[in-house]
């Protein structure tokens, strides 16, 4: 492909310049990401002499082993899992059903100014960690799954998203559907929805990566750690140094592995469903993000 | 005339009531929730019903406290280099990706830079306490090999701050890039050829044709960006501080944590948020003002 921009090129030593530019700080960019993946397949004696740099030596999976036999990092990613699950479904909907009111005029939906401000507001003020750690304890959601869905149940960003998006659908449809009897709700399921695909990728996929990357919640919401999602796990383990966890008590395999080895291997193990899911959305992304752009 | 309006529209009340109730228990009742006890001395068992009051004692007590002035310094000066920063790097970026010709190169360039803004800092932070250990990590690795004594990035107050900046450009410059570069392709060929045809050099077409034509976006976001002056970024320095390094890089955000979460003052801590929520308002409504004056910018 470089060749094929070089082929093309007729720009001279400026060029040539621009293209190490961008070349080296593309690579500087992944470079800590490529190899914290050499030292997760290194050996733990390989890792520590400091010769991995962007390829594995003395290539060994025993990290990878030693993660996905520990109970509890198992556990975590399942309770990740289903946070995302839950909070994808509950966020759809409450986004779909939100943004779609809030898209009319405001002489076809009373109050609709008002409300518009109900949600903008939460943008500009909050209460900060304390009251809304006190409120998830009133309502009961601490130490349950519901605390890393509920609180944060309407993406306030996404509604807005999705209903500039709506406002620039052609309303002609909508106005032939009325006439043939179709009430809100049809609408929206089959005429505002079916067309918005590109949006309503873009708020899902924020939606799943910024629940499946959130981990301070699950630190302050969750008291006993088997509750902690993944990230929050992680966070314990490899920032906090958690000493529950760093205990590689097996002699025979302390020769293959280190906390350091075994650290990465989860941080690319926690990383891996991010990495397989964005090229995918990428198309859908990028035109979601420019709409976005306008409308931060 | 009101009893059909009711007909027409009660499904369009009944669709947004789901969201509003949410929205009110979880964001509403904590800003009520704020009101009190930070005005209290605020007793979980009693609620703040029954908890007493006691006026302006919390904000007496964080304005004496010996630390505030170093952290909100902090706070300011790491988030302002951010957003200046943060606005920089990604333009330049953008400048120079839009030089390149080859559709394919250009996403490629532009897919593989922006990854590490969907990774957590949970990750990100894993790999920088890696990379930049004294002993074992690379970066080091590499200073001792050029003959230079170790540098402890994440415990000397020299070097903390400037981690910070760097590793927040790492993670957010290519997905920053994206809208300029969006602003970037929306610009008429034609004006490119004329200034080719005129003669301008790469650098002239760069300065009179790429950098007016983003404009209105570059105003955009550094007006936006305003609203930020109080957010340092809780989860980067909450995942790479250290006691050591308090002095140059503990911020409100992180204080608040450790004054209500692990000393359990939550009504200081209250105060102190209460504070930084009140301040933030202010320059995020001076900053949307902005946006909306100078680039027509609105919300909804």
């Amino acid at each position: 492909m470089l060749l094929l921009a070089a082929r093309k090129w007729k720009g001279g030593w400026s060029g040539g310049i621009l293209y190490a530019i961008l070349l080296v700080s593309s690579l500087l960019c992944l470079f800590p990401l490529v190899h914290v993946v050499a030292v997760s397949f290194s050996s733990s004696h390989a890792a520590a002499s400091g010769s991995v740099v962007l390829w594995p030596e003395e290539a060994t999976l025993s990290s990878y082993r030693f993660v996905f036999r520990q109970r509890q990092f198992l556990e975590a990613a399942w309770i990740s899992a289903q946070r995302v699950a839950l909070a994808t479904a509950v966020g759809f909907v409450l986004t779909g059903l939100a943004a779609y009111p809030l898209s009319r005029e405001p002489r076809e939906f009373a109050g609709r100014t008002l409300y518009a401000w109900y949600f903008a507001f939460v943008l500009f003020f909050g209460g900060g960690l304390i009251p809304l750690y006190m409120t998830v304890k009133d309502t009961h959601l601490l130490d349950t799954i519901w605390a890393l869905v509920i609180p944060g149940a309407v993406p306030v960003f996404n509604v807005l998203l999705l209903l500039n998006f709506f406002r620039g659908l052609p309303r002609g449809l909508e106005e032939s559907a009325k006439l043939d009897g179709a009430g809100h709700f049809k609408v929206l399921l089959r005429i505002y929805l079916p067309l918005s695909l590109p949006a309503l990728a873009t708020t899902t996929l924020f939606t799943m990566v910024a629940h499946w990357n959130n981990w301070f919640d699950g630190l302050i919401y969750m008291n006993a750690k088997d509750n902690y999602p993944l990230q929050t796990l992680l966070q314990t383990i490899v920032i906090a140094k958690d000493a529950q966890f760093s205990s590689i008590q097996d002699a025979a395999a302390m020769a293959l592995i280190s906390d350091r080895t075994v650290h990465s291997a989860q941080i690319v193990v926690a990383a891996f469903p991010i990495l397989l899911v964005y090229p995918f959305l990428q198309r859908f992304f990028i035109k979601g993000i420019v709409l976005g752009s306008v409308k931060e | 005339m009101k009893a059909s309006r009711w007909k027409n529209q009660w499904p369009l009340h009944l669709m947004i009531w789901p969201a509003v109730a949410l929205l009110f228990v979880y964001s509403y009742v904590p800003i009520a929730g704020a009101l009190f006890m930070a005005f209290q001395k605020f007793n979980p068992a009693k609620g703040v019903f029954a908890s007493p009051w006691v006026g302006l004692d919390n904000f007496r007590y964080i304005f004496s406290m010996p630390d505030m002035g170093r952290v909100l310094f902090n706070t300011v000066y790491i988030a302002s280099m951010k957003i200046v920063a943060g606005l920089l790097v990604p333009i330049a970026f953008a400048l120079m990706l839009n030089e390149v010709r080859v559709a394919a190169v250009k996403r490629t360039f532009q897919t593989l830079v922006y990854l590490p803004h969907f990774l957590s800092w949970v990750i990100l932070s894993g790999i920088l306490i890696d990379i930049l250990s004294p002993s074992e990590g690379i970066v080091n690795k590499a200073i001792a090999g050029i003959g230079l004594q170790p540098v402890f990035f994440l415990t000397d107050n020299r070097w903390f701050p400037f981690v910070l900046v760097t590793s927040d450009v790492w993670k957010e410059f290519g997905y920053a890039t994206i809208i300029y570069l969006a602003a970037l392709t929306s610009i008429n060929p034609a004006l490119y050829e004329a200034a080719e045809i005129d003669g301008a050099s790469r650098w002239k077409r760069t300065i009179y044709v790429s950098l007016p034509g983003m404009a209105p976006i570059i105003v955009l976001m550094a007006a936006l960006s305003l609203g930020n002056v109080l957010n340092a970024g809780f989860e980067q320095i909450f995942n790479l501080y250290n006691a050591l390094v308090y002095e140059s890089g503990d911020v409100i955000d992180t204080l608040v944590y450790r004054i209500g979460l692990e000393q359990a003052q939550y009504s200081v801590a209250t105060a102190v948020g209460l504070f930084k929520s009140l301040v933030s308002m202010f320059f995020i409504v001076i900053s949307y003002g902005l946006a909306y004056r100078f680039a027509n910018y609105r919300l909804f």
